[in-house]
């Protein structure tokens, strides 16, 4: 059904079908990804905020989508090809799309494109992001109160601020909730590769880490979890086919509201370059249900941070924290601004490991 | 040196675990290319077992006939390439990468409602207790009965090409295939018969991976790791034990960095990370390095379409 999709889409760009009858060409909305959208994660998530643009605007849109688009230079030929069959507005998926979508911008002035997880903009070009880290400090402090062995693991993918940000939030409030706590981070330099992060999380295992988080896009790590019987966490996506157990608990990308609104602004002329970067209190970053394998005392520590940080009481990035080479980051009580935030290449006091360059 | 928490057994065993797929695809490429066909489309096969092998080893519940679908599944594409190459002549760089486009693409269809399942355990083998045995014990006599039989394969491809006389027939076809046709053995029927054995072998590698090594189905889960079998098949010269070690040290390689890493071990990740790329490079160079040696191990016929005509 979603291949016809794209075949449709495709179809239609080619031979050029006539406008609607009431006269109105359907918005056209174009978006690249960088995995197959059946990851069952990060990819699978802005499917589904495709498919609720289809089903929210009806025949008034036509979609297309390109699945598994390396990141570099082979997207500025995916965004081309898109724009050039007439996309009005384009979203691409994934970090490493960020030069990519600056550049096929500049060719194509009357195309927006929406670019996930970045930080260049343009005229046309709006950047949007879910603060995930909300998300992350909920799952570590679970994380902490889960773990035996007091080692807990994180597969991550490429050392970007996105992920240093999780890697951060996650250590914080494991830390806070088990003071012996330790963090291994694997950096496997992929979003997507089921093998390779099955062997990842199979590492970490044999390494006594049981609790593994990951930010990769598969659920490979929630089989490798499974078979091994510790804890892992749904990434990006629900996962709950995993639950209760290895999958205690999920952060959720909830895109479609947003790429709604998105899509509407273009139809209705209003359109502008803007910066988003919403968290769990505006729905963007879900908190997926945490199942009976974690205690109740645990769970309910869990969602009173989660509305913490939701209500705005509380701040993932709240002092007093140094960083890793123990220089004072926050003073008692103060909060991480944006622009750090956006930035982060550090790690916070406590993480062994180097962050690769 | 001290490797902090990494288990040296535990690690050999699951670099066992996590090579086996690339062998086994390379092993049958390898036989596929000593009868003088290039079959670009590993990937694809690779993935059509896997999916192929889940479905069948999650609707029966049994491992052991997932692992025989995911080698039918696999050849059945096979057979597609074959008769595209070898009965309608059509070129073989060019039909193989279209045969992993396809291979995807088919593959993501079948794997719709198939997202996200948990496959049957395979269960590993138990020989008369000897897996309690210390140190050869985790990684000799526990492990799953398809990484026993890619070793057998490779012990087997060798004596086959050496010793036997239908291996002497498959290598005249694949150096010189108007002499084998002159000599009156059937060029098409011997290729059809390495091509087959290609695509079962691959087919196992995906199915060995989507119920063993990751285990669960997620569309395009092979990322890669038929081209990797097919550039071990030029490491290899076209020697099976050399492809063994090639695969090893290519999936050793892997799970040692990733072992590193976990135990927190000071080398920097970004030369971990391209290590296994670098020094399969490096074995590249060096074995390619002495000219008419590489061009002797490389099968003469590699690629090119036969004809009876001439």
């Amino acid at each position: 059904m979603k291949k016809r999709t794209l075949l449709a889409g495709l179809m239609a760009a080619t031979l050029g079908l006539p406008a609607l009858a009431d006269g109105h060409e359907p918005v056209k909305v174009g978006f690249i990804y960088v995995g197959p959208i059946g990851d069952g994660g990060w990819t699978y998530e802005h499917h589904q905020g495709l498919l609720a643009v289809e089903e929210h605007f009806g025949d008034k849109v036509e979609t297309v989508f390109q699945e598994s688009v390396p990141e570099g230079a082979d997207s500025e030929r995916a965004m081309t090809q898109m724009a050039l069959q007439g996309a009005d507005i384009i979203f691409t998926t994934s970090f490493g799309y960020m030069d990519p979508t600056i550049n096929v911008a500049g060719k194509f002035p009357d195309v927006k494109f929406e670019h996930a997880t970045g930080y260049k903009r343009a005229d046309n070009v709006s950047t949007y992001s879910a603060r995930f880290y909300e998300g992350r400090a909920v799952q570590g402090h679970i994380a902490g109160r889960m773990t035996e062995t007091n080692k807990i693991g994180y597969i991550a993918s490429f050392p970007i601020p996105e992920v240093i940000r999780g890697i951060n939030a996650s250590y914080i409030h494991a830390k806070k909730a088990n003071p012996d706590v330790e963090m291994s981070v694997i950096w496997v330099y992929t979003w997507f590769d089921p093998a390779k992060e099955a062997d990842a999380a199979k590492a970490l295992i044999d390494n006594g880490v049981d609790v593994v988080l990951q930010h990769t896009d598969s659920t490979a790590p929630q089989a490798a979890a499974a078979e091994a019987g510790v804890i892992s966490f749904g990434q990006a996506s629900d996962m709950a086919e995993y639950a209760p157990l290895p999958r205690v608990s999920s952060i959720i990308d909830n895109w479609a509201p947003y790429y709604i609104a998105r899509v509407q602004a273009v139809m209705d002329g209003t359109w502008e370059s803007t910066d988003t970067w919403d968290g769990i209190a505006p729905g963007m970053v879900e908190i997926g249900e945490i199942t009976d394998a974690v205690p109740a005392d645990v769970k309910a520590e869990a969602l009173a941070l989660r509305d913490a940080i939701a209500s705005g009481e509380y701040h993932t990035f709240t002092g007093p924290l140094n960083k890793q080479d123990g220089s004072a980051w926050l003073a008692d009580g103060e909060t991480a601004d944006d622009g750090t935030l956006a930035g982060m290449g550090f790690y916070v006091e406590g993480i062994t490991g180097e962050i690769p360059n | 040196m001290d490797f902090g928490s990494i288990n040296p057994v535990l690690l050999i065993a699951s670099l066992m675990v996590a090579s086996t797929p690339i062998l086994l695809a390379a092993l049958g490429e390898l036989v596929v290319e000593k009868s003088g066909v290039l079959n670009l489309g590993v990937e694809g096969m690779m993935i059509v077992g896997a999916v192929t092998g889940f479905i069948v080893a999650v609707e029966t519940g049994s491992p052991a006939l997932g692992f025989l679908a995911a080698s039918c599944g696999a050849v059945i594409l096979a057979m597609i390439f074959g008769v595209l190459t070898q009965l309608l002549l059509s070129n073989q760089v060019a039909t193989g990468l279209g045969l992993t486009l396809f291979g995807l693409g088919v593959s993501a269809l079948m794997g719709q409602g198939y997202v996200g399942v948990r496959p049957p355990a395979s269960p590993k083998l138990d020989i008369f207790g000897l897996n309690e045995l210390p140190v050869v014990g985790p990684i000799l006599f526990n492990q799953h009965g398809v990484v026993y039989l890619s070793l057998a394969l490779v012990i087997g491809i060798w004596w086959y090409l050496r010793a036997t006389r239908s291996g002497l027939i498959l290598r005249a076809v694949g150096e010189s295939h108007e002499a084998a046709h002159a000599l009156g053995y059937s060029v098409v029927g011997t290729r059809f018969a390495a091509i087959a054995f290609g695509g079962a072998c691959a087919g196992l590698g995906g199915g060995f991976l989507s119920l063993v090594v990751v285990p669960t189905w997620v569309d395009g889960m092979t990322a890669g790791q038929g081209w990797i079998a097919l550039a071990i098949v030029v490491f290899a010269s076209w020697r099976s034990a050399r492809a063994l070690i090639g695969a090893y040290l290519f999936g050793g390689l892997t799970v040692l960095q990733f072992n590193l890493q976990a135990a927190g071990i000071a080398i920097p990740v970004e030369l971990l990370s391209m290590s296994p790329y670098l020094i399969t490079i490096l074995v590249l160079v060096i074995i390619s390095s002495d000219k008419r040696r590489a061009a002797a191990s490389a099968p003469a016929s590699l690629g090119r379409s036969f004809h009876a005509s001439g």
